[in-house]
């Protein structure tokens, strides 16, 4: 105990007033940068960041309690509103969930629609992604012309099923509407207008010098600790790991689809960031060969009004534009599941922010908070 | 796999099935620190994608904590539970796979299980000082701290 006083009387001895302090500093609830009500502590020396602890919860609306008091397709819309950017993701992993419970399988146009569907999110969120993380580092047009280009996507659910954001778009057993007139060849109209885009957002920031010394080393992370903390999606293909759930357990149709799985080398944010742009390349690739071969066909299975899927329980995962989104149902055989466990992949990644902002600076923790992607309405459910 | 590990553990395991193509094995608790362990050193589980729990009122055994991990090398999944009684610990899986920290706190948040060993267990989504556990069966889904909300937010009920 002695030892210990006198150890610190030592060190305050030799601190001078030009030794920086130990500071506690709070960041958001409401706070530009976070994304959303995302409360960062942060303990700094000077600018150093010493630690972080994240305080999550203020978006917790108990996803998992109602889903136990709604039917199976009662709780279809609510799972919209957990990762609200890529809501069609999240409808196709919960539809496809249920429908492994009842043994049903979508048919083959239904799949195909889904698949367009979910990876004109998935471009949509990487486009609202690079928009607002390129605000926080401090390049502004990347966000407007992002926002413009996103605008095109949302028209086509629009006119699909009605919404823009919570689409709702599929349905236990396949979808519940038919594509417009003309679907098909709005889809190939946005590929080819939304290509050269993705060019022209590379052409700002790329080889931008501001922009690549604020993400280049910035947030490194690397495989070993991404599988340890459960990291997935680009955030552990940037880290050099090449795995993508719609290749390694394919769902939907994705069997049927040639891409290429983007990979990154140092696990930094510029690594993230083309990971991510790549990954809207082969989107558009995924998306330009299931417009051609769409199949001609009923869209929904053979269910049953009343859904009632045998004891058991299951756990689906597909590749949301996040990471490894899971849903785990356990069924007693009655018409309510008795329980859904959301397994989120922004909850998930965002354990990884402490892990990869220490050492770092300020500036670089609002970086990270961008480069991992995360949707707080999907952290907190 | 399955095999292997019956060979190894057979009185622990209770269960070992597949139930629509997925693996699941229903281990005894007393089980659960070695199995867990032996899955990621020998079976190359090296991911943990989940830990959650369901709660079973009726059971003798209210909890069944539920243990998702993925193989890379294997390109693999697993599912392992276990039962519990209320107020019974649950070795934490920290140590495995650093994952596993704010998924047993979010365990711990929704249904009150307490973790042994993990680095700071708390409550995750809910404020520190809420009173119960809403993923337990007996919490009423319109049912809510109203103490808290009355102090915090100032407002007679959150409904």
């Amino acid at each position: 105990m002695t030892d210990r006083t006198s150890h610190l009387e030592l060190e305050r001895h030799e601190k001078t007033f030009l030794d920086s302090n130990e500071l506690i500093i709070n960041m958001g609830p409401q706070h530009p940068a976070t994304h959303g009500v995302l409360r960062v502590i942060l303990k700094l020396d000077g600018e150093k960041v010493l630690g972080t602890e994240c305080v999550i919860g203020y978006l917790h609306r108990g996803v998992e309690k109602i889903a136990e008091h709604r039917t199976y397709t009662m709780f279809n819309p609510y799972v919209d509103r957990m990762d609200y950017v890529a809501a069609v993701s999240n409808g196709l992993g919960y539809c496809e969930a249920v429908e492994k419970l009842l043994n049903v399988e979508a048919p083959p146009r239904a799949n195909y629609i889904r698949v367009i569907l979910t990876e004109l999110n998935r471009l949509a969120s990487h486009m609202l992604w690079l928009g607002t993380h390129a605000l926080d580092i401090g390049a502004i047009t990347p966000l407007f012309y992002t926002f413009r280009d996103r605008e095109e996507i949302l028209k086509i659910f629009e006119k699909y099923c009605g919404a823009r954001l919570t689409t709702h778009a599929f349905r236990i057993g396949g979808c519940s509407y038919e594509t417009y007139e003309g679907f098909e060849r709005e889809v190939e109209k946005f590929i080819k207008f939304v290509t050269p885009k993705i060019g022209e957002y590379e052409e700002l920031l790329t080889t931008n010098r501001i922009w690549v010394e604020r993400t280049k080393n910035v947030g490194k992370i690397s495989a070993k600790e991404c599988i340890a903390l459960g990291v997935t999606g680009p955030v552990l293909r940037a880290s050099g790991v090449k795995w993508d759930l719609r290749k390694a357990q394919p769902y939907a149709a994705y069997a049927d689809f040639d891409f290429d799985i983007p990979v990154g080398e140092h696990g930094d944010t510029f690594d993230r960031y083309i990971v991510r742009m790549q990954e809207m390349r082969q989107s558009l690739r995924i998306i330009e060969q299931a417009v051609g071969k769409i199949p001609t066909g009923p869209i929904m299975a053979k269910i049953p009004k009343v859904m009632k899927p045998p004891v058991g329980e299951i756990y689906h995962s597909i590749e949301a534009p996040k990471g490894e989104l899971g849903y785990f149902i356990v069924s007693d055989g009655s018409t309510q599941p008795y329980r859904v466990r959301v397994r989120p992949p922004s909850f998930v990644n965002l354990q990884a922010l402490d892990m990869m902002v220490r050492g770092a600076l300020v500036a670089d923790v609002i970086a990270v908070i961008g480069t991992l992607d995360i949707v707080l309405g999907e952290v907190d459910r | 796999m399955i095999s292997r590990l019956r060979a190894q553990h057979g009185s622990g395991l209770h269960e070992t099935n597949i139930y629509l193509g997925q693996k699941y094995i229903v281990a005894d608790s007393s089980l659960i620190p070695e199995l867990l362990q032996v899955l990621r050193d020998q079976e190359q589980f090296d991911y943990c994608v989940d830990i959650t729990a369901v709660h079973y009122p009726d059971r003798e055994k209210q909890f069944e904590v539920v243990w998702i991990l993925y193989s890379f090398p294997h390109n693999d999944r697993i599912r392992v539970k276990a039962a519990y009684a209320d107020g019974e610990s649950v070795p934490s899986a920290v140590p495995i796979w650093p994952a596993a920290n704010w998924l047993e706190r979010e365990v711990y948040d929704m249904f009150g299980i307490r973790f042994e060993g993990h680095p700071d267990l708390k409550r995750i989504l809910l404020p520190d000082d809420w009173k119960g556990h809403p993923l337990r069966k007996d919490y009423g889904i319109i049912q809510q701290d109203q103490e808290w909300v009355q102090i915090n937010l100032g407002i007679e009920s959150g409904q």
